[in-house]
């Protein structure tokens, strides 16, 4: 057992890539709160689809496949999918659901149309299409990992400093209108750091995962807590679990990619806080049930209540 | 008959067959279902391949219908346990059952050809290649048949339920208080867009099923009312897509299903654009003629 | 600091439209200050559409809305807005306390008042309507009539010279229907100006001093005493009118039409 951990601490390709997995878990596992609370789970799905077009192009240009400048392209084109979908959905009968679909879908057919010409291209060095629709998490060095950190710092700092204004962007978008706040620009900003989360996680976790860093976490975290502030530390917490975990179990045997062994550890911790999580859980409220039943019969089989009359409640509505 | 036309044949069939269902996905808000439906297809066809051993048996077809099912149940499941909303719950679902296709296949799969590329992009250009012949005749490439088959089975189900589909579309309610099982044709729809997805695969591959599905419904849906003139005018938009977008292929030498997928977006581009009532254009000439109206009473 | 000579608020011309037809068409009226002003008609009239105007949420395709004679730009500061109960997810996790304090959001980022500040102004407005025990309660397990007067207590944190509130009345038990009309009294006492959508005609003499009638055009305007004649609700609601004139007559209110 000692032996084992002592093996996975120093190689560094296990340490670099579960240090990358933290940093993406604890970066998505919080920004996925806001996409979940407001209703936008599918959101990172589509984004990350649509990141695409934006890495070929990218490629196309430069040449390149430095994280960083993927990471741009990847951005750029999350957010213009996300400008197109706010457009469509603003000044349409259409509703988000179908946006997203189309979005999605549309922006990764032109991503594949660039990257079929880009393989044709002599300078190609095969930007394959598999490193982006599964990750690539082995071939994660120190340097991406301190990329990520920085990143993942900027947008922490940024969710501290605008707490209060994203919470009520999350609650009451129009209210904060009336206030005076941009909500507009907070919802940009707000979707722009979700950009970069995606763009981040592409390379360790590919387009298809995505979408669960951010759903997952956050999911999972809402069933322990009613405050907002736990529900965020909460997730970042799982994120980061899972993303070592994962990572780890993953580097153990041989064959298993690290992105779909960090999602299925995710989902697990969802699956326990939908069982286990007091007052909210499944488990809990079977409880609940069971006693008020017995509390009931119990107090028919006394007399103390007459079944049929309905109890008046003044505080309900 | 060429494979040049016999390629277009089969991106209009599939592009036909695709927007069928697409319109009451479209209208029933269930488009991001048919995303993930179109993704853990791929777990079905896994464990179909590993019944099987056999890339081309009808019991894939089985295996990605009963995903499809399956997918739509979890949603569900999770979703009435009241602790997850609808679309947290679709993103919570289509990620694990596809993780387990993906380690299904590089741990027990790794010697045979399972391609996930071929899977998710399609080979449009090689479809012709791969011919059905009965009793010794040629009867034109597989996925041709598989498409023709495909948009009459989604005919005939439109078709015959039509009213059943139209009422449940527009008022789930007043479709159970009539009698009609809204949940069983819940169902029998997502079945059937699992079907139309694992059959359109091979030509398109799985995520740009997803465009042909929801784009030209959307395009229809700002340019009429009138639902059997939506669907008319879904099929219209994605034959045109199909063959607008291989003949950008060709032009490019590009991929034709990403092509396919680019145009069906272009299409509705313009539809946003220059749609006579809903599209961008008609909105802003009609705000400035009504602002004109006020000032000259 | 807040002129006293001109109208609390002044909607000229009007006409707001989101598709083809117009959801507002040409509406023009003025309100005093120190007025409660109920705004009625039918579904579809354009009720929410009007104070989402007033509120600057919507922009019209002409006229203009003024508020203490500049535009609600200028004026934010003056209004308080109480959303329909509706209209946000009530499973989000914060508690009654946590909302009430985002009445008292200005400014962005860091700078803003104090915390504990905010706390104060906080309870003291939860105290108001009567839900300070209920403070740290999460929203979800608030009846529909707390979840109302948090949001109405969110509304007073915002110490507003105009109060907007949609459809306050809806779905909510006796205690807090009472509860509200005391809050609107104090309110109109203090000298605010205070405009509910409204639906329930029977009510309309007895909690309110203005009425609107309003469908899609302003169909009359001022004192209920002087506008809110069957004439005129026969012209608002059309042939519906004989349905919803029965209360007046089966309940026999002491003060028909006042």
């Amino acid at each position: 057992m000692f032996d084992l951990i002592h093996t996975l601490l120093s190689s560094y390709t296990i340490r670099t890539v579960a240090l990358g997995a933290a940093v993406l878990g604890v970066l998505s596992g919080t920004l996925g709160c806001y996409a979940v609370l407001r209703r936008q789970a599918l959101l990172g799905d589509a984004l990350s689809h649509a990141a695409l077009p934006g890495i070929a192009l990218a490629f196309l240009f430069t040449g390149l496949r430095e994280l960083s400048v993927l990471l741009l392209g990847a951005t750029v084109a999350g957010w213009a999918a996300a400008l197109v979908m706010m457009l469509v959905v603003n000044h349409t009968r259409l509703k988000e659901d179908t946006v997203l679909g189309m979005v999605l879908s549309v922006f990764f057919g032109f991503g594949l149309v660039l990257l079929s010409f880009a393989q044709k291209q002599p300078t190609a060095a095969q930007a394959g299409l598999d490193a982006f629709l599964f990750g690539q998490a082995a071939s994660i060095v120190e340097r991406d990992v301190l990329t990520m950190a920085v990143i993942a710092a900027v947008a922490l700092g940024l969710m501290v400093l605008f707490w209060k204004e994203w919470k009520l962007l999350s609650f009451d978008p129009q209210y904060g209108n009336t206030l005076g706040l941009p909500m507009r620009w907070l919802d940009i900003g707000l979707t722009s750091l979700i950009v970069v989360a995606i763009a981040i996680g592409l390379q360790m976790v590919g387009v298809v995962l995505m979408s669960a860093m951010l759903v997952a976490p956050a999911v999972a975290a809402r069933q322990w807590t009613d405050r907002l502030g736990l529900m965020v530390v909460l997730a970042g917490g799982f994120g980061a679990l899972s993303g070592v975990i994962g990572a780890v179990i993953s580097s153990l045997a041989r064959g298993l990619s690290t992105g779909p062994v960090i999602v299925l550890t995710v989902s697990l911790f969802v699956v326990a806080s939908l069982v286990f999580a007091p007052n909210r859980g499944l488990l809990w409220k079977w409880w609940r049930h069971q006693r008020n039943r017995e509390r009931l019969q119990g107090a028919v089989q006394r007399g103390e209540l007459v079944l049929g009359v309905p109890a008046l409640d003044e505080t309900g509505s | 008959m060429s494979v040049q036309i016999e390629v277009q044949l089969i991106a209009v069939v599939i592009a036909a067959a695709c927007a069928i269902p697409g319109v009451f996905l479209v209208l029933r808000r269930m488009a991001m279902m048919s995303d993930a439906i179109s993704h853990t297809v791929l777990f079905g066809i896994v464990i179909g391949f590993f019944i099987t051993q056999d890339l081309g048996s009808p019991w894939l077809f089985v295996g990605a219908v009963l995903t499809g099912v399956l997918t739509v149940s979890l949603v569900e499941l999770l979703n009435r346990t009241q602790l997850v909303k609808q679309d947290a719950a679709i993103g919570l679902v289509f990620p694990v059952l596809f993780s387990l296709a993906v380690i299904l296949i590089s741990t027990f799969a790794g010697n045979i050809h399972l391609d996930t590329d071929a899977v998710i992009m399609g080979e449009l250009a090689y479809a012709p290649f791969d011919r059905v012949v009965w009793f010794g005749v040629d009867m034109g490439p597989r996925a041709l048949v598989v498409g023709i088959a495909l948009v009459l089975l989604n005919l005939a189900f439109v078709t015959l339920l039509y009213k059943e589909l139209k009422l449940a579309t527009f008022d789930a309610g007043l479709a159970a208080a009539a009698g009609f099982v809204p949940g069983l044709l819940h169902y029998a729809l997502m079945g059937l867009v699992s079907v139309t997805a694992v059959g359109a695969f091979d030509a398109v591959g799985s995520i740009l099923v997803v465009a042909l599905m929801i784009a030209p419904p959307s395009a229809a849906y700002l340019l009429t009312d009138r639902l059997p003139r939506m669907i008319g005018l879904s099929v219209l938009i994605g034959a045109g897509s199909g063959i607008a977008g291989y003949w950008l292929a060709r032009w490019l030498d590009v991929s034709i299903a990403g092509s396919m997928a680019t145009m069906s977006g272009v299409f509705f581009a313009l539809v946003l654009l220059f749609a006579p009532e809903r599209g961008l254009v008609a909105q802003a000439r009609r705000r400035r003629t009504l602002a004109h109206a006020r000032v000259q009473t | 600091m807040i002129p006293r000579d001109v109208p609390a608020i002044d909607v000229t011309h009007v006409t707001v439209a989101y598709r083809e037809k117009p959801v507002l068409w040409n509406v023009d009226f003025t309100v005093p200050a120190g007025v409660l002003l109920a705004i009625v008609g039918p579904n579809g009239a354009g009720k929410t559409t009007l104070i989402k105007a007033i509120l600057g949420l919507v922009r019209p395709a002409a006229g203009q809305v003024l508020l203490y004679g500049k535009p609600y730009r200028e004026q934010r500061r003056l209004v308080a807005y109480v959303p329909q109960r509706g209209s946000v997810d009530w499973d989000f996790p914060t508690n009654a306390l946590d909302v009430v304090m985002m009445g008292a959001l200005w400014g962005i980022g860091l700078v803003s008042p104090a915390w504990s500040r905010e706390r104060d102004m906080a309870l003291e407005a939860l105290d108001k309507v009567k839900m300070t025990d209920f403070a740290e309660r999460q929203i979800s397990q608030l009846s529909g009539g707390q979840q109302q007067r948090v949001f109405l207590a969110r509304a007073l944190v915002q110490d507003a010279e105009i109060y907007v509130m949609d459809e306050p009345f809806q779905g909510v038990d006796a205690t807090t229907e009472r509860a509200i009309i005391t809050l609107l009294r104090e309110l109109r006492a203090q000298g605010k100006t205070v405009v509910v959508v409204h639906h329930d005609l029977s009510t309309v003499p007895a909690y309110f001093d203005w009425v609107t009638l309003l469908n899609v055009e302003r169909i009359a305007h001022g004192p209920v005493a002087d506008v809110f004649t069957e004439q005129h609700l026969r012209r608002t609601y059309g042939g519906n009118i004989a349905l919803l004139t029965q209360p007046f007559h089966a309940e026999e209110r002491s003060q028909p039409y006042v």
